[in-house]
């Protein structure tokens, strides 16, 4: 099968790095003035994307188009994507103000999506570090009628032939099967490269399509409700003892010996 | 100051713990300095540690754990008499971990009565030797001090124990939006305060200025146990001299600080951080010049690392390199800022002139935080990186940035000429190579020469002359390490007479006897 075409969904998320904190009215977790950057599962999809192109003989591969659905900021992840490597760039926006978008009205706009860009195969991340839903993939398959491979540790082109290497509980799994196909990558995929100088500067120059919310038929309606966002217990702090053999009677003292 | 950062250990995930090079350098005994360099001479006036006096500190410091006394050098005193570089080994049998200002004052009294050498120690991550004893001085380890006492989030003076690892005072700091003027490759490990004893430098110093800037007050107790209470939280002071900046660099030998008041700036929400790879020193320095030119203000690093430097890292660690082809100099430029869009636009528009006009031929941009931490260790993982055959000597010097990297060029060449290098391969050569890496924003060079094993003929063709170089064109033989142990001798090649003298008649005012960290 010549001239594949390939749609990477990423989503701009809190930086993997950052300690999320809990806003005042605990209703979510705080977005303003903390560093954003690409969620990484979608990093390695790019990456994966990109390394199929390289891997496979010229223009086997015809194009890599990153989708985001985001804030206008997200033209930032896009350009990572392209920086990377993706060819050009599709910026649904939503209102900065915005409730976050559940899995379902994303994957229903990615659908859309998907039948006006006609891409073979869509790699994805399994789930996005922030909401932690791993639904959409799955979601937007079902919607697509497509075959699905969940969590790729390894991927495989022949022809029109995927197969997948899964890491799953007690092993690994591999699964086999034609394009069109959703992929949803895990983090031992790869390892992202670093973007080089020249190719941040070409990615400038790539273009970014903008599409607005009202494009799409989906209602910025959520179902689900959130009712309140906590930390974590804190963990209580531990105590020193002297010796061993204040060690021993600490411990008979809290019955666990 | 560069010292050691954490162990490696962190990256086990990636399937090298094994080779860390701390495990590596841990399988080699190494010599009593005593023993390795004859010409040092025990103090005779200094009084012999008895039983008594142990008993008496037992008594001062009333938790058992806090006196560590052994007549052999059991392991859990090898730790404390041991340097990092492996290359210092003193034989000290007494370790004391005093929790209060007034229990070193106790301890100083009567180690002044009795006529007892100390060395005060913090995390050990020094690279000259000077933290460690020589002989049998009593260590005095601050790491049971390590509270911090306070914080005004509006001036932002910080106030704590000199015991307070580097590392947990930033994330203290992080947690407030501010963050310690200082960052070094060893904050998991070294204390503040023996980051003000030595007036450590350090990757942020381009940015924030030396600690005898941002060092408000300290703590100290003197050689003879008086305590000296100058934790003031202000920023001008100009009442009489400045006391406290002759104990930021003095090394432990006037006092022991206790306790430190610092002026921390408000952490930067926005941080970027580039790599790139030249061609030439001359690049590296157009590329500077450019940097102060386009980013001024929010430029915080500009180091540079050699292209040998960057391989020892890979060989040492087994990670792929960050670009894709392999150049002479590596340079790291950060940014800090409050405005990531105005920072950014700033930083893109230096890109483009550099990449242009071909200064640099390659590099990257970190695009998450995740990305910009790997960059650092390209820099900060090189101290230990360099330690993974066995030892390292250590050049930290200042030189005017003409000639910046020549002395690297140079000190090749002569150990070259000399038959003594043998790269990674060749086993019988004791040394490995010649790397220099550095704060090249602050004209401050680490010449390095990783061996296999410390070789006093290599040594010989180092010493004095690495320091007569530097005296020729006018450098510093100490740029931020200190002076330790390893430099004390060769002082005379960056100061004059007078100043040496000046040096000698303070010391002697503050410490009489001469007990401080002989």
């Amino acid at each position: 099968m010549a001239s594949l075409r390939i749609l990477v969904p990423v989503k701009r998320a809190i930086d993997y790095a950052v300690r999320p904190r809990v806003n005042k009215a605990q209703t979510a977790v705080e977005v303003a003035g903390v560093r954003h950057s690409m969620n990484p599962f979608d990093e390695i999809s790019v990456e994966e994307a990109v390394r199929l192109r390289e891997g496979t003989p010229a223009k086997t591969i015809e194009d890599i188009v990153a989708v985001s659905i985001g804030p206008a900021k997200a033209t930032e992840t896009l350009r990572t994507a392209m920086a990377i490597g993706c060819d050009r760039g599709l910026h649904v926006e939503v209102p900065e103000a915005a409730e976050m978008l559940e899995p379902l009205q994303v994957a229903k706009i990615l659908k859309e999506v998907v039948d006006r860009e006609k891409p073979d195969l869509i790699i994805m991340g399994k789930q996005s570090i922030d909401d932690d839903f791993s639904q959409t993939g799955q979601i937007l398959a079902g919607l697509l009628g497509w075959g699905q491979a969940y969590g790729a540790s390894e991927v495989k082109l022949e022809g029109d032939t995927v197969t997948v290497r899964r890491e799953v509980d007690g092993g690994t799994d591999v699964v086999k099967g034609k394009l069109p196909l959703v992929i949803t990558s895990d983090l031992r995929l790869n390892i992202p490269r670093f973007a080089t100088l020249p190719n941040i500067m070409k990615a400038k120059k790539k273009k970014i399509e903008k599409m607005k919310l009202e494009d799409f038929q989906v209602r910025a309606e959520n179902r689900l409700k959130t009712l309140k966002v906590t930390e974590p217990p804190v963990r209580q702090g531990g105590g020193t003892v002297e010796n061993v053999d204040g060690l021993i009677s600490r411990l008979k003292e809290l019955g666990a010996l | 100051m560069q010292r050691l950062g954490r162990p490696l250990l962190n990256q086990a995930s990636r399937g090298f713990a094994t080779q860390s090079p701390r495990y590596y350098a841990a399988s080699k005994e190494v010599k009593f300095t005593a023993e390795n360099y004859p010409n040092a001479k025990r103090d005779s006036r200094f009084a012999q540690l008895t039983l008594d006096d142990v008993n008496h500190f037992k008594s001062i410091l009333s938790s058992p754990s806090s006196v560590l006394y052994g007549q052999d050098d059991t392991s859990e005193l090898q730790g404390f008499n041991t340097d990092w570089v492996r290359k210092y080994r003193g034989q000290s049998q007494l370790v004391l971990k005093p929790k209060t200002v007034e229990q070193v004052s106790e301890i100083m009294k009567h180690c002044s009565e009795r006529n007892l050498a100390v060395v005060p120690q913090g995390g050990n991550t020094g690279l000259v030797g000077g933290s460690v004893p020589v002989f049998d001085e009593i260590v005095i380890s601050l790491s049971a001090m390590n509270k911090i006492r306070s914080f005004d989030e509006v001036s932002g003076a910080l106030v704590c124990d000199a015991g307070v690892i580097l590392e947990s005072a930033d994330s203290y700091l992080r947690e407030r939006n501010h963050i310690f003027p200082l960052d070094l490759g060893a904050k998991g490990s070294c204390h503040v305060g023996g980051n003000v004893a030595t007036n450590a430098g350090g990757l942020r110093l381009l940015r924030y200025g030396s600690l005898h800037g941002t060092v408000l007050g300290i703590e100290a107790v003197l050689p003879d146990g008086t305590i000296l209470h100058d934790l003031q939280t202000l920023r001008k002071n100009n009442t009489g001299f400045d006391l406290k900046q002759v104990f930021i660099g003095s090394e432990g030998t006037i006092g022991i600080i206790t306790g430190i008041s610092i002026l921390c700036p408000r952490r930067s929400n926005a941080v970027h951080t580039a790599y790139f790879g030249l061609q030439s020193f001359d690049n590296v320095k157009k590329a500077f010049i450019k940097a102060k030119k386009d980013l001024g203000e929010i430029l915080s690093a500009f180091e540079l690392m050699d292209g040998l430097t960057q391989d020892t890292y890979h060989t040492a660690t087994g990670k792929p390199y960050p670009l894709a082809e392999r150049y002479p100099f590596h340079i790291l430029i950060e940014t800090s800022g409050s405005n990531a869009e105005h920072d950014m636009a700033k930083l893109e528009a230096f890109l483009e002139q550099v990449m242009g006009e071909e200064i640099v031929a390659d590099g990257t941009l970190a695009q998450d935080k995740t990305q910009a931490d790997e960059l650092w260790k390209w820099r900060e993982g090189l101290p230990e990186a360099c330690a993974h055959w066995g030892g390292t000597y250590k050049y930290d010097v200042s030189i005017p940035l003409d000639e910046f990297y020549t002395l690297v060029e140079d000190t090749k060449k002569r150990l070259e000429d000399a038959g003594v290098v043998g790269g990674t391969t060749d086993e019988s050569k004791p040394v490995v190579g010649v790397v220099g890496w550095g704060h090249m924003g602050d004209s401050n060079l680490h010449l390095n020469v990783p061996v296999r094993r410390y070789d006093k003929g290599v040594e010989g063709l180092l010493e004095p002359w690495v320091y007569e170089w530097i005296q020729k064109r006018k450098g510093s033989i100490s740029a931020e390490h200190g002076l330790g142990f390893a430099k004390r001798d060769y002082v005379h090649y960056s100061r004059d007479p007078t100043s040496l003298e000046l040096m000698r008649r303070v010391k002697k005012t503050f410490d009489p006897q001469g007990i401080m960290n002989p």
